[in-house]
């Protein structure tokens, strides 16, 4: 057997004895900037394909939404920050070689383009709004512009709202030093994650019985198309070198089984999966509630669960502090 | 890449941890924060045990996962070497870096809260001279010279003694190597 023990004092905050660095405040940001991804290419999508009539909350008034999702997951990030002066160096430079810096400017990009959307549909989402709009001088004449533009601000629009929802599992992916996060299939998991929350959020928040239907369906494939991602990582973990399969045995029988199996795997994917189903059979109307919001749970829980989980896998495994047990293991 | 190297004898090594207190003398590393430690290593089944110590450190990697995922350029190679060091004026405290030092070699600064981590004593090294960790060992076991050059010491000890380095399995090409 091998015991490998720090013999001098090492308990450097946040690394010692096990790396913590990032905590809440990157698994909200996490969430919250898939949940816009989700919002931002569900508003674009319905005005592409021009369906007012269908989905008339998810053409016109979601995309408010996305914004204010998005601020507040950047002030989390922002919170994480340890030496936040300097936040500003973001944006002095561009690093090609790392991940975190196109989400920097993928977060700028966005905003303006947001800003676009929710111009270009504002009258029509947001009716109660119109008798002001009129006392601003140039806004209705500038309305009236962008909203001609709806369609082409809305193709701009989509592949922002791809990248914002899958940069952050890449972001993840790019550690080779984390082996759970070291795969793949982290950026389209995050995506189709990001995707869902953000149709449970219109289902949940549209008045239309027919978008919320839609919406429904929409949330159905996502979910199933997000399980098979899930099975495959699993697959990938319980196939892999020993510090994957480190990181499986976490999942699997290990620390976190019951968040990862309960909270995120039966709380936040089967059962609003069933729920969902009922809901279009027409069964359990009353409580149409339910499903979305437990999708929304299960995002924020695959957020915490990669977040602290993938911190915890490391190539290197020693003891910071005296652990008499591992002396047994040498007898 | 101008590439330093760092060659620790674990036969002669004793653990004393003079490189961690010389490490913190010369660097004003504040209390409770560590830019080197010592591992003991034991193997085997009792009585046939076998114990290595091992003074480690960052291993300033030719290819450092650290200055890759860095999203502003503050952890970057010092001059066209492999050495990493980070600019604090440039570091956010975004951590990315610590998540991808397959080694945890990296340590948040106390209280400022940029990111800090052993330079290889490059303000003593662009004099000619030793890392403080190096200069202060009783024993002489530890040892910092160019790999480029075939004559330097820490040249000739990979060339003639058996030796490894940690992780390498994770393709960063660590430049802190083992006689063993």
């Amino acid at each position: 057997m091998l015991e490998e023990i720090l013999i001098t004092a090492r308990s450097n905050p946040h690394i010692d004895p096990v790396l913590e660095v990032w905590n809440w405040q990157i698994s909200v940001y996490l969430f919250l900037g898939g949940l816009t991804a989700g919002i931002m290419f569900f508003s674009a999508l319905m005005q592409v394909l021009n369906k007012d009539e269908e989905a008339p909350f998810a053409a016109n008034g979601l995309a408010l939404l996305g914004p204010i999702a998005l601020s507040l997951g950047m002030t989390t990030l922002f919170l994480d920050l340890s030496h936040k002066l300097f936040v500003w160096r973001f944006y002095t430079t561009f690093q090609p070689t790392s991940p975190m810096s196109y989400g920097a400017w993928i977060l700028v990009l966005f905003y303006p383009v947001s800003v676009l959307q929710i111009l270009s549909t504002l009258r029509k989402g947001y009716p109660v709004a119109v008798p002001y709009i009129g006392r601003v001088p140039l806004l209705p004449e500038l309305l009236d512009w962008l909203e001609v533009r709806r369609r082409a601000i809305a193709w701009m629009a989509l592949p922002i709202a791809v990248g914002l929802g899958i940069y952050t599992g890449i972001l993840l992916s790019a550690f080779s030093a984390r082996p759970f996060w070291n795969t793949g299939l982290l950026g389209p998991l995050f995506l189709v994650s990001g995707l869902s929350t953000g149709a449970a959020l219109t289902a949940l928040i549209a008045r239309n019985h027919g978008e919320r239907s839609l919406f429904t369906r929409i949330d159905i494939g996502l979910i199933v198309a997000e399980m098979l991602i899930v099975a495959l990582l699993l697959v990938n973990l319980s196939t892999g070198a020993r510090p994957q399969l480190e990181a499986a045995a976490k999942l699997l029988g290990g620390s976190y089984s019951a968040m990862f199996w309960g909270a995120f795997v039966a709380v936040g994917l089967l059962v609003p999966l069933l729920l969902e189903s009922f809901e279009l059979r027409g069964l359990m109307r009353r409580v149409a509630v339910i499903a979305p919001v437990l999708v929304l749970v299960g995002g924020y829980m695959l957020r915490v669960i990669a977040v602290d989980l993938g911190q915890e896998t490391t190539w290197i495994n020693y003891e910071s502090e005296f652990n008499p047990q591992l002396l047994e293991r040498l007898r | 890449m101008a590439r330093y190297a760092m060659v620790i004898d674990t036969k002669l090594c004793i653990g004393c941890a003079d490189c961690v207190v010389a490490c913190k003398t010369e660097n004003k590393v504040p209390e409770g924060l560590n830019r080197d430690w010592v591992v003991e290593a034991t193997q085997g089944t009792y009585p046939k045990l076998e114990t290595e110590f091992r003074s480690e450190r960052c291993n300033h990697c030719s290819n450092a996962t650290c200055v890759t995922m860095c999203p502003t350029g503050a952890s970057h190679h010092w001059n066209g070497t492999n050495i990493v060091l980070v600019d604090p004026n440039k570091c956010t405290g975004c951590k990315a870096c610590i998540s991808a030092c397959p080694y945890d070699a990296r340590l948040i600064m106390h209280p400022e809260g940029y990111i800090d981590k052993c330079t290889f004593c490059h303000h003593r090294v662009e004099k000619g001279m030793d890392p403080a960790c190096v200069s202060a060992c009783p024993t002489k076991c530890m040892h910092f010279g160019l790999l480029d050059d075939p004559n330097s010491e820490v040249s000739q000890l990979l060339r003639t003694r058996k030796h490894k380095v940690l992780a390498p399995e994770t393709g960063n090409d660590p430049n802190v190597y083992y006689l063993i």
